[in-house]
């Protein structure tokens, strides 16, 4: 703040330049003497760009030697534990086949009645109809089993840390950390040791979706418990609870909801990954289906299993969230009749009942008939041909605008790029860059007279990106900027961790493959931030736009990652553009939500103030409401980029290079080294921009004054 | 001083320290906390940067008494009522219950105190948001092991005592502040407890309420006798309600005595601050300012040594020289005169030469 005061209230005519420049800024200079040194030995100095093998830690080979000598050693304890997990999942799997599809559909509506209510019920009916209608119940059924398996297994762990967390602040200190690892390794990179120690199988995706739904829990539980108020507690100790009825009578029942916020959590993440695990094969569910009819470019039959896994995760979302804001709701104690005391319980068996006798007298009601099924595929691949073929030239074009003018620079440098067929002009031998750097600096130089030095910074950081691409930028230079800015925002900590974090990605050889993703997640991020933005500050002004977004970004939320690429490789097929798409679907949900909520829950006082002093509405949106709603507006960011990152090891399914690429490749290979440091250095990238964007966040805030 | 101090002791509070800090243990060589130099430690305490929420505080609870601790936001008030549970452990200091030391008995023990001899209600009420009122008031009992029948008897008999009746299926959240309070006030109750602790129990309600919620607790404690320790920060109501007044600061009590004590001979200026606004002819009583019965008195006229000024000054309308004072058996136990009226009413305006 007391900087960018004072850079625009020095005059050009004051003291001198040492005197009038923030020492921050002076930094970025000498940054630069050191950019541009590296950039113009680059030619000579190979190592400047690409790093060499030879410096390379040969992480990879230890990691796999020290894989190879465990399993050799413990491979069949963890065959033991499958054979044990297989059972109870083979129980279950055989129930949910052999009950007949009128059962099931019975008992789901009325759990989602109780949850919910009749609208949620009937929701769920339609949803499962339409799977036994298309012929997917099988497979639906198939996943539901996974789902039902890993969720319990899940709560068991979550419950349990949770537990220890809360009671030992020395468990905390353990459980923290992983916690934040946990939620940023990339979900193919779970499936790699589980799939070497045990085996192909239905029971990898159960145990990796249970593992990695568990953080959720574990920190709904610490949190919730931690928020119990005082004098609830102390009511509680002076009740005359003993340590044991404190937390069981008092703690967990008053923390519930906040813990049933987790378990829906939880309930989402493993769908996620049972979907996700399906990429292993070996096991006949939707998301395999899915998988399958994707990778064979059925267009129509993917769309139809996605809508399955859609419908399948909406209906677990809705319901667990009924049950968790049904929470401390009135229950009047029921009493009298077995029927009456236990309404949901009996109108379950009721159901069964029903539809075992429906069943046993017509077999319709057993297995539907296969004559029955109504599976427009092929129409649908029509629907999807003709839109294609009509609209190609438009489609077509937006792609390759997208990727000459925006998404190629940043990946390989304008410099590269440019053509001039594309841009109308190339960079022929070195000197060409002048014309580049004319106008960059020219540019800059209306950036200054707008912005702080920063926004001047940002833009010059840009412009040298865009210049030489990510994966022509040198890494020293990279590196430097990247601590640079970690250390102006969060001070040495956070500069350190960033550093040491990239310095890792660089000698275990990761470095190349990492920029690769770092430049899809940056226009990925960029164009999120862009357009969820502009949604969100609309959403924010207009109620009615309000209303319609929301709904829209809570499906897109619900969904599982996967679903996400049908309908971009059915209109612009594999390759970079289609990623970028998927990703920015899935990512721009918070960045339009976190604008939305930051502008509206500005300080009404401050823009009352505003508008009694006569600003316009807009002057009242870009001088009161967005400044103050930057440091939401930031942490909406923060989630993006976590968000991009996760869908980024999708994306490698439909083509792209980098990190997500080499992690899906160290699953299909089995390649545990490579899936540890793949997996490793894309949860550094989250965490580096998870701990800069934080800490940038909270300075806002305190200069704001809005900070606690 | 007065006659309660001659009934049994309840509680006593002797030498309770309570200090906020890392090394606050540290200031103490022995645990009874009875330290040569208080005023001392207090300052070499606040100067080390800990935070002293309750110094060398001590206080006798008579049988039946209502003992209120008064004092501004931050004195000090919930903390030595928690140490009293021993919700929070004092630093150093002894609290004696019924003749034991509380501060010595194991946690087993404690928690068997807790279940039958204490009662606590809470400022913002404190119960539990996922029991019904009912299951709430019955929660001590639960704990305890009592079986169903016998604590919704008793829980039901609580809450129609609290006058909730009809509402033992509501939850807390569906309830006013006054009648989450009742709730709390019928919990705390539950197990019959002999001593009753109060923190700010109607802080939360608003004045009307705050006002039948104190008539409630009056006609309450007239029909149950307990040994009451009650906190606020509000004079009026420790005026109100108390058989005596301990006023804290920064920790600290500064004085302790019967409502009409600390409003005619303030300690410092601290407790005068509070006083200036009371309305003495509505606190202080014929019993504060009798003096021995001369001859000659009409006892026909006598007023009983609870009557406040109000209710006394009238009878002096007819001329008489002095008013007769009676006891509670009617024995008439001094006289009033209409200068001892006066001077008890002057004394809040003339500053420096109060007696
Ligand atoms: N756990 C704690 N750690 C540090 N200081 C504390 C703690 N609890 C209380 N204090 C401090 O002790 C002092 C007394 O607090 P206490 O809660 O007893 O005041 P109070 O008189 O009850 O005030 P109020 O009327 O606001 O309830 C305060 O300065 C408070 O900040
Ligand atoms: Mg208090």
């Amino acid at each position: 703040m007391t900087d960018a005061v004072r850079d625009r209230a020095g005059s050009p005519l004051g003291g001198p330049v040492a005197e009038r420049l923030p020492p921050r800024l002076l930094c970025w200079f000498a940054f630069a003497v050191f950019a541009v040194l590296c950039l113009a030995l680059r030619g000579d100095e190979k190592w400047l760009v690409g790093y060499p093998r030879g410096w390379e830690i040969p992480l990879i080979d230890w990691l796999e030697a020290a894989m190879d000598w465990f399993t050799a050693h413990f491979k069949p304890v963890f065959r033991f534990i499958s054979d044990v997990l297989e059972w109870p999942m083979k129980g279950l799997l055989g129930v949910l086949h052999w009950l007949p599809w009128p059962a099931t559909i019975g008992i789901v509506a009325v759990v989602a009645y109780a949850a919910k209510g009749w609208r949620l019920a009937g929701f769920c009916t339609a949803a499962l109809l339409y799977m036994v209608i298309v012929g997917y119940w099988e497979e639906s059924m198939s996943t539901l089993a996974l789902v039902g398996m890993s969720v319990p297994l899940s709560l068991l762990i979550g419950m349990t840390l949770g537990l220890l967390g809360f009671q030992s602040r020395w468990a905390r200190r353990v459980i923290e950390p992983m916690l934040d690892v946990m939620q940023t390794v990339p979900t193919f990179a779970y499936l790699v040791p589980i799939l070497i120690l045990f085996g192909i199988g239905p029971v990898v995706g159960m145990v990796a979706s249970a593992i990695y739904a568990s953080p959720p829990v574990v920190r709904n539980v610490m949190l919730g418990l931690g928020r119990v108020p005082d004098n609830v507690i102390e009511s509680g100790q002076m009740s005359g609870c003993n340590g044991f009825q404190l937390l069981f009578l008092v703690r967990i029942p008053a923390a519930t909801h906040t813990i049933m916020i987790g378990v829906n959590q939880t309930i989402m993440a493993a769908l996620s990954m049972v979907i996700i695990a399906a990429i292993i094969g070996g096991f006949a569910d939707i998301g395999w289906e899915v998988l399958s009819t994707m990778r064979k470019a059925q267009t129509g039959q993917s769309l139809l299993a996605g809508l399955v896994i859609v419908l399948l995760a909406m209906m677990m979302d809705r319901i667990s969230r009924g049950f968790a804001e049904r929470t401390g709701e009135i229950h009047l104690a029921r009493t009298g009749h077995v029927l009456n005391r236990h309404p949901y319980l009996s109108a379950m068996v009721a159901a069964t009942g029903i539809g075992i006798v429906l069943a046993a007298v017509f077999p319709a009601f057993e297995r539907y008939p296969e004559a029955w099924v109504y599976y427009p595929a092929e129409d649908l691949n029509e629907a999807v041909g003709w839109f294609t073929r009509n609209f190609f030239e438009t489609t077509d074009a937006i792609k390759t605008y997208t990727l000459y003018f925006f998404m190629l620079p940043m990946k390989a440098g304008l410099e590269r790029i440019a053509r001039p067929t594309s841009w109308g002009f190339e960079f022929k031998e070195a000197a060409d860059a002048i014309y580049y750097w004319a106008l960059a600096i020219g540019v800059g130089g209306l950036v200054a007279l707008f912005a702080n030095w920063r926004g001047v910074v940002t833009y010059g950081l840009l412009a040298v990106l865009f210049f030489y691409g990510a994966s022509g930028t040198p890494w020293p230079v990279f590196i430097a900027a990247v601590t640079l800015i970690a250390f102006q925002v969060g001070g040495w900590k956070v500069a350190l961790f960033a550093f040491l974090g990239m310095a890792f990605i660089l000698t275990t050889g990761a470095w190349s493959r990492a920029m690769l993703s770092f430049y899809l997640t940056a226009t990925s991020v960029i164009v999120c931030f862009v357009v969820g933005g502009s949604i969100g500050v609309w959403a924010a002004q207009n109620d009615r736009v309000s209303a319609i977004v929301r709904p829209i970004n809570d499906t897109l939320q619900t969904m599982p990652l996967f679903v996400f690429l049908i309908p971009v490789i059915m209109v612009f097929l594999v390759g970079d553009f289609s990623a970028l798409l998927a990703i920015i679907m899935y990512s721009i949900v918070p960045a339009i939500r976190y604008t939305e909520h930051g502008l509206r829950h500005v300080d009404p006082v401050a823009v009352e103030a505003a508008r009694m002093m006569g600003c316009t509405e807009r002057q009242v949106l870009w001088r009161v409401k967005l400044p103050l709603a930057i440091p939401e507006i930031m942490l909406g960011l923060n989630q993006v980029v976590m968000f991009a990152l996760a869908m980024l090891v999708i994306a490698a399914l439909v083509g792209t290079k980098g990190l997500g690429q080499w992690v899906y490749d160290a699953l299909t290979n089995a390649r545990f080294g490579q899936g540890v440091i793949a997996g490793g250095s894309m949860a550094l990238i989250a965490m580096i921009a998870d701990r800069i964007i934080q800490a940038w966040a909270s300075q806002k805030k305190r200069d704001l004054g809005l900070a606690a | 001083m007065t006659e309660t101090s001659e009934r049994d002791v309840k509680l006593t509070c002797r030498h309770v320290w309570k200090v906020y800090g890392p090394q606050a243990d540290g200031f103490f060589t022995d645990r009874d906390g009875d330290v040569p130099d208080p005023r001392g430690l207090v300052d070499r305490v606040r100067e080390s940067g800990h935070i002293g929420a309750a110094c060398d505080v001590s206080f006798d609870v008579h049988v039946g008494e209502i003992f209120i601790i008064m004092g501004l936001s931050g004195s000090g008030k919930s903390t030595i009522v928690r140490c009293l549970s021993r919700l929070v452990e004092p630093t150093a200091g002894e609290v004696i219950l019924d003749g034991e030391d509380l501060l010595r008995v194991g946690k087993d023990q404690l928690i068997d105190i807790r279940r039958h001899k204490m009662g606590m209600v809470f400022q913002n009420f404190g119960l539990l948001p996922h029991l019904s009122v009912l299951e709430n008031v019955a929660f001590p009992l639960q704990v305890q092991g009592v079986d169903k029948p016998t604590r919704v008897a008793r829980a039901m008999e609580m809450i129609e005592l609290v006058g909730l009746g009809g509402r033992e299926t509501s939850y807390p959240r569906q309830l006013s502040g006054g009648q989450q309070q009742r709730v709390g006030i019928a919990r705390s109750l539950a197990v019959e407890p002999g001593l009753w602790f109060l923190d700010e129990p109607f802080s939360a309600l608003d004045p009307l309420i705050r006002r039948q919620m104190q008539d409630e607790f009056m006609r309450l404690q007239q029909l149950l006798h307990k040994t009451i320790v009650f906190i606020t920060h509000d004079f009026l109501e420790a005026l109100r309600l108390a058989d005596r007044i301990a006023i804290m600061k920064d920790g600290r009590i500064v004085q302790i005595g019967t409502p009409a004590e600390v409003v005619m001979q303030p300690a410092d200026d601290y407790v005068e601050e509070f006083t200036q606004d009371v309305p003495r002819v509505k606190v202080i009583t014929a019993g504060d300012i009798m003096r021995p019965a001369g001859n000659g008195l009409d006892a026909s006229a006598a007023v009983p040594a609870g009557a406040t000024l109000e209710r006394l000054m009238p009878r002096f309308g007819d001329g008489l020289g002095a008013v007769a004072v009676t006891n509670d058996s009617g024995t008439v136990v001094g006289e009033v005169t209409p200068q001892a009226v006066l001077a008890a009413l002057a004394s809040e305006h003339d500053e420096g030469s109060a007696p």
